[in-house]
């Protein structure tokens, strides 16, 4: 039977692979790439969730992911435009490496 | 459960998990993009083919190319050696990671919302989402669309190289006083 579960595991699988690739690589590019899954685990449910709402004319669930798709999209512009940038000052893409503003 | 979703969610979980754990970026890159195939056919599974092809054309077409230009553009394949074996930051990072999933499957299981069955009359025509966009939801659109131009001038300007160029003289004062740090 067709039932809500399966996406819901799957966004949480997703989130979660997101969030380990967010915590354990060591190149700003894969984390960008990560933050980007975990936004697409996020859109699954949105979607999920309009397909077994009660109502037939409710389309704010889409509409949700539409505007998840364009602010990811943007926020994946500017964050590799700021890799590359740091790249050029410090010739490397480890997060770790840029600890100047540490406390 | 749906024999078509399981293969596409397997798929879809198999290749993200590709994603993070190999180690040369560029089949990261491309098992990131075998995710989001994935994704995207989710959502066909769901009936919503706009927000399909939506994620067909955003992430695939665009973000993928520009992930892989930045990769090309930054050190092109491998991935800097982890220099320091740090155990606690492995263990620290996976009990994070697997701590919420452990959170969320407890969330799934004891919710009652997932026993729902979807309605049959479901209205999933592109009409009923264009008009809602701009009519409920005109305004977050205009913005959206503000914020979109303005994200894409401004991730322009970052990536442009700090050459001096004539008429341009504070980025020459700028760059002469700051110069770039080389190591």
């Amino acid at each position: 039977m067709h039932t809500l579960t399966p996406y819901l595991l799957l966004s949480a699988g997703l989130f979660c692979t997101g969030l380990i690739g967010v915590m354990l690589r060591r190149n700003a590019i894969i984390l960008l790439a990560s933050i980007e899954l975990m936004l697409n685990a996020a859109n699954i449910n949105f979607v999920a969730f309009w397909r077994f709402h009660p109502s037939s004319e409710d389309v704010s669930g889409l509409v949700m992911v539409l505007f998840t798709i364009a602010i990811a999209a943007a926020e994946a512009a500017v964050g590799l435009a700021l890799v590359i940038s740091i790249y050029r000052h410090y010739r490397t893409t480890n997060p770790d490496t840029l600890n100047e503003l540490k406390g | 459960m749906n024999l078509l979703l399981t293969i596409i969610a397997l798929i879809t979980l198999a290749s993200a998990v590709a994603a993070i754990c190999l180690r040369n970026l560029v089949h990261c890159v491309l098992c990131l993009t075998l995710s989001f195939a994935g994704i995207a056919l989710t959502y066909l599974e769901l009936s919503a083919e706009f927000v399909g092809f939506a994620q067909v054309m955003v992430y695939i077409g665009a973000v993928t190319i520009l992930v892989l230009f930045a990769l090309l553009m930054t050190r092109g394949g491998k991935e800097l050696h982890l220099r320091s074996w740090n155990p606690g930051h492995w263990l620290t990072g996976l009990g994070a990671g697997l701590g919420t999933l452990g959170v969320l499957l407890v969330g799934i299981f004891h919710s009652k919302l997932r026993e729902v069955t979807p309605l049959d009359t479901k209205d999933e025509s592109v009409h009923a989402l264009g008009n809602s966009l701009l009519d409920t939801y005109v305004l977050p659109m205009e913005a959206l669309a503000v914020l979109l131009t303005v994200a894409l001038i401004g991730a322009a300007l970052l990536a442009m190289p700090e050459r001096s160029r004539p008429g341009q003289t504070f980025r020459k004062v700028s760059s002469t006083k700051e110069g770039p740090v080389k190591d």
